[in-house]
């Protein structure tokens, strides 16, 4: 190893040592690895969609197979790939950018990624279980789409294991979401170094804030939504009833109250990501730096008030229709800004085209092509002709593919240095980002018009007469395309893990506190809590006093514990009790909650 | 977590993560409230609110819930200035009238299901049961917290330096409490 490469992080190893860490590190490292593998199977399933897709009338899979396919895509994405992508950066860059040596629950931190994966493997679980449940059929995965409306999902319609798998699953994926919002908003409030004022914070912890403030205000909204579909389904309750005077439009109003402020969940962080990206190759400060902060927070707070844009098919009625429209389109206004702001960075700067630059800028054009169809579809004629056709499609995929994951991909190329020691290749990097960006307009383009001219989203084949073959056939090579590219990604990474330039503290002369100190970081962080002066640290003037490479004097850093994961093995058994409907595995399963909860509360542990 | 870090606002830690949780709250119990509410009068069948509701018998229960939250008061007060005796009295006190409290509702909810409403039987069953329901799993979480820092007093491990310790779960007390006010106001009070 190259003299650079700090020793620390390697340092305590073995399987027990990562299933007991409390690193922020570590744990961001984990994310990101699940999330990548959740990533790959959500990838699959897509893949399988296009084949199927490929031509009319195809017999590939099933109508049955078709509608799990769909339905788990979008859950995995959404959940088990974009969120916890998004959450393996707040992990480890968050606590290096405002100067902390760990976040400021390190247990509860550890505690948000097992439920994660647990919740993760639950879902997942549903696609092999039929046999053990006594199912006709191999899959009993979750069908009813990923935002399962009333009163598809009774048992009346859906009366197998599939959307238990999948109304549990999600509850228990909530508790990891929320786990982490309370954890992160503590910890950029209150654990910035001395002088990392707010108006000095990265823009990505700011993003990160952002989206923790919606994390844990939207999440409850569509936990109740899931809790009256889980009493409804195992206790025979009214909530979604339509015979017994329920309604229907609840499920849609709670889900889409959260679903609303979900979609900036996922873009916000990139969006972050790319603000730190973009001054870095362009050696400029952030254009406007105060004003993307601030359009950030309108998003937010806008966020909760656009939700019935969802709903425009239903008939709310003119006035709230024009309403949600009007606050549909204002909400483009600070997105807009921000768009503005990055293009304004750029100019005049001395732009580098490393591949961490190219994805930001691929992520800037698409989110505008996406941005633009949803403004479209802002204004109710229009979304009347396009709601549940592939028009929707498009915008959604042009918006959390081009926009949520190229963005991601920015920062993995961009950080990666930071994490691993070492440089990812720059010539497969741009193999990476080109056969993507090719690739997903190949895929995604064609489906504005298949939309418009008529094909529905959801429905497992379409009859030759519609004329719409060769499109499709164009948007499932595109599909592969990017399942090269993605294969292209896995391995540079692979290869520069092992044979990566040595990184070296700052490989891009960035501005921000994480590359003030070694890559990967010690497990301490900071040999010294760095007292911040200015709000680009490596770029202004007056500098911060260097942090040494040795501590002065000895730093404590907190011992793992074995508790969060117990606690969450808990709540996975708990889960399972109440898919099985077997009472003492629920106990079982809340005994193991328990004593977790009280060894955790009582073991010693300093952070 | 023993000693006190300096933070960047100079709120505690803990405290700041349990207000956020609070505000979480706030949206869980404010989703379930809402849902009575839209729901409220369009059950096609009875029993109905005014006619199984009774208002005196909860009236009771409510005041006892309040009176829990005033031994609250006085149990942070007799641990932050180390009076143990006081603290055990006023903490037991708490836990008592918080168990009182489930007491009233559990011979509610058996009275309701003799009277034949149950959490199926139509919609102000189901939203009447999963709303008071939860806010009841609540205060019984609360119950085993307060009982726990009982136990943790009889050990003498909570002296005036882990006040911070019984001010979190008073926030969590008062805040159950306020939802009862909310939940009593709405369901039993506007009918
Ligand atoms: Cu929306």
């Amino acid at each position: 190893m190259a003299e650079h490469v700090a020793p620390a992080a390697g340092a305590r190893s073995g399987i027990w040592s990562w299933i007991t860490t409390t690193d922020h590190k570590r744990i961001g490292i984990l994310y990101g690895v699940t999330a990548f593998v959740f990533f790959l199977i959500g990838g699959l399933e897509a893949l399988l969609i296009r084949l199927q897709l490929a031509s009319s009338q195809n017999d590939l899979v099933s109508a049955e197979t078709f509608n799990q396919l769909f339905t788990m895509h979008g859950t995995t994405m959404v959940f088990l790939a974009v969120m916890p992508l998004s959450a393996a950066f707040f992990n480890y860059i968050v606590p290096l950018q405002i100067g902390a040596r760990d976040v400021a629950f390190p247990r509860l931190n550890a505690f948000s990624y097992w439920v994660f994966l647990f919740g993760g493997l639950f879902l997942n679980a549903s696609f092999i279980a039929g046999p053990i449940l006594g199912a006709d059929s191999l899959s009993v995965a979750p069908d009813a789409g990923w935002f399962g409306y009333a009163n598809l999902t009774s048992r009346a319609y859906s009366p197998g294991f599939n959307v238990d798998f999948w109304v549990l699953g999600l509850q228990v994926l909530g508790i990891a979401s929320l786990a982490a919002g309370f954890n992160f908003i503590v910890t950029i409030v209150n654990l910035r170094a001395p002088g990392m004022r707010l108006m000095r914070l990265p823009v990505f912890t700011w993003m990160t804030l952002v989206t923790q403030f919606l994390v844990v205000t939207a999440f409850p909204v569509i936990t109740i939504g899931l809790v009256f579909l889980m009493f409804d389904r195992f206790f025979g309750t009214n909530f979604y009833q339509v015979s017994a005077g329920g309604d229907l439009l609840l499920w849609q109003h709670l889900f889409w109250l959260f679903g609303h402020p979900e979609v900036y969940i996922l873009i916000l962080p990139p969006m972050g990501i790319v603000s730190e990206v973009l001054p870095t190759f362009s050696r400029k400060p952030l254009f406007g730096y105060a004003v993307v902060v601030y359009s950030g927070l309108l998003i937010g707070v806008m966020g909760w008030g656009v939700w019935s844009h969802h709903m425009f098919s239903v008939g709310l009625g003119p006035i709230p229709d024009s309403v949600f429209a009007g606050t549909t389109m204002l909400i483009a206004i600070p997105t807009g800004v921000k768009i503005f702001n990055w293009l304004a960075t750029m100019w005049g700067g001395q732009l580098r085209f490393t591949t961490a630059m190219l994805f930001a800028l691929g992520f800037i054009a698409m989110f505008v092509i996406g941005g633009l169809s949803g403004v479209m579809h802002a204004s109710p004629p229009a979304d009347l002709q396009q709601t549940d056709t592939y028009f929707v499609v498009a915008h959604i995929h042009y918006v959390l593919f081009g926009g949520a994951i190229q963005g991601i991909f920015a920062g993995i190329y961009y950080w990666w240095p930071k994490m691993t020691g070492r440089l990812m290749n720059e010539r497969l990097g741009k193999t990476h980002f080109w056969l993507g960006f090719v690739g997903m307009n190949l895929a995604f383009f064609p489906m504005h018009f298949i939309g418009l001219l008529g094909m529905p989203r959801r429905i497992y084949t379409y009859g030759p007469e519609l004329g719409l073959d060769s499109l499709n056939l164009v948007s499932t090579i595109g599909a592969l395309l990017i399942g090269v590219s993605i294969l292209v990604f896995a391995a540079n990474a692979w290869w520069s893990l092992r044979h990566g330039e040595t990184a070296g503290n700052d490989p891009w002369g960035a501005p921000s506190l994480e590359w003030t100190i070694s890559s990967p970081p010690p497990a301490y962080n900071f040999s010294v809590i760095p007292e911040v002066v200015s709000r680009l640290p490596r770029w202004s003037r007056t500098q911060m006093r260097a942090i040494p490479d040795v501590p002065p004097e000895p730093v404590h850093v907190p011992g793992g514990s074995f508790w969060p994961v117990i606690a969450a093995l808990g709540i996975g058994v708990l889960a399972t009790g109440a898919l099985l409907h077997t009472l003492w595995v629920v106990l079982a399963g809340a005994a193991v909650l328990v004593v977790a909860i009280y060894a955790w509360a009582f073991e010693p542990f300093e952070v | 977590m023993t000693h006190a870090h300096v933070t960047s606002t100079g709120l505690d830690s803990r405290k700041l993560a349990f207000w956020t949780f609070i505000g979480s709250e706030c949206l869980l119990f404010g989703s379930l409230i809402s849902t009575y509410l839209v729901y409220k009068g369009r059950s096609v069948r009875g029993p109905t609110p005014h006619e199984i509701l009774n208002i005196p018998v909860t009236s009771v229960s409510t005041f006892d819930l309040l009176m829990s939250s005033l031994a609250m008061v006085l149990a942070l007060a007799a641990v932050a200035r180390g009076d143990r005796v006081w603290a055990r009295v006023w903490l037991a006190a708490t836990a008592f009238l918080g168990l009182v409290f489930l007491g009233f509702q559990a011979y509610e909810f058996t009275s309701f299901v003799h009277e034949g409403l149950t959490i199926t039987t139509n919609l102000f069953g189901s939203t009447f049961f999963t709303l008071t329901g939860f806010h009841g799993g609540h205060v019984a979480v609360g119950v085993v917290w307060l009982l726990t820092l009982l136990v943790r007093s009889f050990q003498g491990k909570l002296g005036p330096d882990k006040a911070l310790n019984v001010e979190i779960a008073g926030l969590y007390w008062h805040f159950v409490d306020v939802v009862w006010i909310v939940i009593f106001t709405v369901v039993y009070l506007l009918q």
